[in-house]
């Protein structure tokens, strides 16, 4: 049985492991063979950028070896795949290689493009890239006063990063002395502060007591880097002095050409996690188009409940579980307070007033993320 | 009449219906029509409001059963 997975990111990484842990036996007798390829040798902590934009992890601190967070058994080769023959069980990849599988996981998640929005490359500042964030926080620390905008496009990874940036920035602004000389301006896409429910509720109250200034409707047309004016697809405007974007995003490039799916999002089983029309390929992370929100902690949840249903396929015959829309994410509300929300398809609690406690056990998380992708947590 | 593209939000609460319909108009061709179904009845106002304010169209909304079906016409 050849497994082959696409992608060395949240989901990719934790799936290649956890299936090395549930089926060691098979992998000795070489009844079952590991691969995972990935375009890069690195594997990068994602939401340390949010902090790196605010000087509060360098750079590198982002980073470890690919190879080193991989059980030994499993074969990882940086080979960027190129074409997918889902119809031969084969894919293509950069080096010219053929692999050839039985079950496939793809997991090549998401990519942001800026470029789509007129103006939005040139005229505003995203820590959703390394180069973005290091650029950013540079901005902040020469920022002396004026509007700070904050334009939401969609769809976007990580759904909460807009709201915790803007309380971040409220508390770096207060630390740096300058809080009474910028506007705080947050423009978001729906009707609501937050697409989801209750981090709408919770937000609200929280932007007003600390003066963040919100529209909402609001989806950005194109952004004016010269007379520093972002606009809307509604209508409105937004005169800015520092413009922070969440830009637009895709599935990746390739996922497009191979005609995988509309805008790179691949179709996929919300419950199962297959591809739709192929049972014996499975869509763990950003790359899916399954409606919950592009997070590593969806695709961590989501690698899990495929690693086992593929075990036991294996052993049994028959998979054990459906994904049942599970994540949990944190929420920074500002320098040293933070809540969470944890819900699935049906379930949504309201989230618990921020404290100093769950915002430790973010900064812990960030190093135990470590832990997490090798499949221990 | 051409067959509208149906977006299936129900049950989900992140990213939501609304975010996950801007996302199919966004990829959609002028002339598209789209249906949305959403167990969230914040949708039925929701959808509305923003499909006036950017200046697309509505079709039609109704409830059948749980679901709000909400078909919307790409204007521009
Ligand atoms: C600023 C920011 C903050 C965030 N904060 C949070 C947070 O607090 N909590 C949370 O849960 N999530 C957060 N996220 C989101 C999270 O990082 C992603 O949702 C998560 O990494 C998705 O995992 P994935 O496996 O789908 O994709 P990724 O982790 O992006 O991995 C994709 C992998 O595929 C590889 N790849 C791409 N193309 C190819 C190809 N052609 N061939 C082979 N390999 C390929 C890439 O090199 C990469 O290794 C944040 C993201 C950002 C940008």
């Amino acid at each position: 049985m050849r497994i082959l997975i696409v992608g060395g990111g949240t989901g990719g990484t934790i799936l290649a492991n956890q299936l090395v842990r549930r089926l060691k036996d098979e992998i000795r007798a070489k009844k079952v063979r590991i691969t995972l390829l990935s375009d890069s040798d690195r594997h990068m902590y994602q939401p340390g950028l949010l902090y790196v934009a605010f000087g509060q992890m360098a750079p590198d601190q982002l980073y470890r070896d690919e190879a080193s967070l991989l059980e030994s058994s499993i074969k990882f080769h940086v080979d960027a795949v190129t074409e997918f023959h889902l119809d031969r069980n084969q894919v293509k990849t950069k080096s010219g290689k053929t692999h050839d599988y039985d079950i496939l996981a793809i997991a090549t998640g998401a990519r942001i493009v800026p470029q789509e929005v007129p103006g939005m490359s040139e005229g505003a500042e995203t820590f959703y890239t390394e180069e973005g964030a290091i650029r950013m926080h540079k901005r902040l620390m020469e920022f002396k006063g004026g509007t700070v905008a904050m334009v939401v496009s969609i769809p976007h990874k990580c759904p909460v990063a807009p709201v915790e940036a803007m309380f971040m920035l409220h508390d770096f602004f207060k630390m740096r002395g300058i809080r009474d000389k910028v506007k705080l301006q947050y423009k978001y896409p729906v009707n609501h502060v937050h697409a989801t429910a209750n981090v709408a509720r919770w937000a609200k109250p929280e932007f007003d007591k600390a003066g963040i200034e919100y529209e909402t409707l609001f989806n950005v047309r194109e952004v004016d880097p010269v007379k520093k004016i972002v606009y809307s697809e509604e209508g409105t405007e937004c005169k800015y002095d520092l413009l922070i974007a969440i830009p637009p995003h895709r599935g990746m490039e390739m996922i497009e050409a191979n005609n995988l799916g509309q805008g790179g999002w691949i179709p996929t089983d919300r419950f199962k996690l297959t591809m739709d029309g192929h049972e014996n390929v499975y869509v763990i992370g950003d790359a899916s188009n399954v409606p919950v929100s592009k997070t590593g902690s969806a695709a961590h949840f989501e690698a899990e409940i495929v690693a086992e249903n593929i075990a036991s396929v294996i052993k049994t015959g028959v998979p054990v579980r459906e994904y049942d829309g599970k994540v949990y994410c944190f929420i920074e509300a500002g320098y040293d307070r933070a809540t969470y929300n944890a819900f699935d398809y049906v379930n949504l609690p309201e989230l618990k007033p921020p404290s100093k406690a769950i915002h430790w056990f973010k900064v812990a998380y960030n190093q135990l993320y470590w832990t997490t992708v090798r499949g221990l947590l | 009449m051409s067959e509208s593209k149906i977006i299936d939000a129900r049950n989900t609460f992140c990213p939501g219906p609304l975010m996950e319909l801007i996302t199919y108009m966004k990829q959609a061709n002028v002339g598209d029509t789209l249906e949305l179904l959403s167990t969230d009845d914040g949708s039925a106002a929701d959808v509305p409001e923003w499909i006036h304010k950017v200046g697309h169209e509505m079709v039609s909304s109704e409830k059948i059963e749980e679901t709000w079906h909400i078909k919307v016409r790409k204007i521009k």
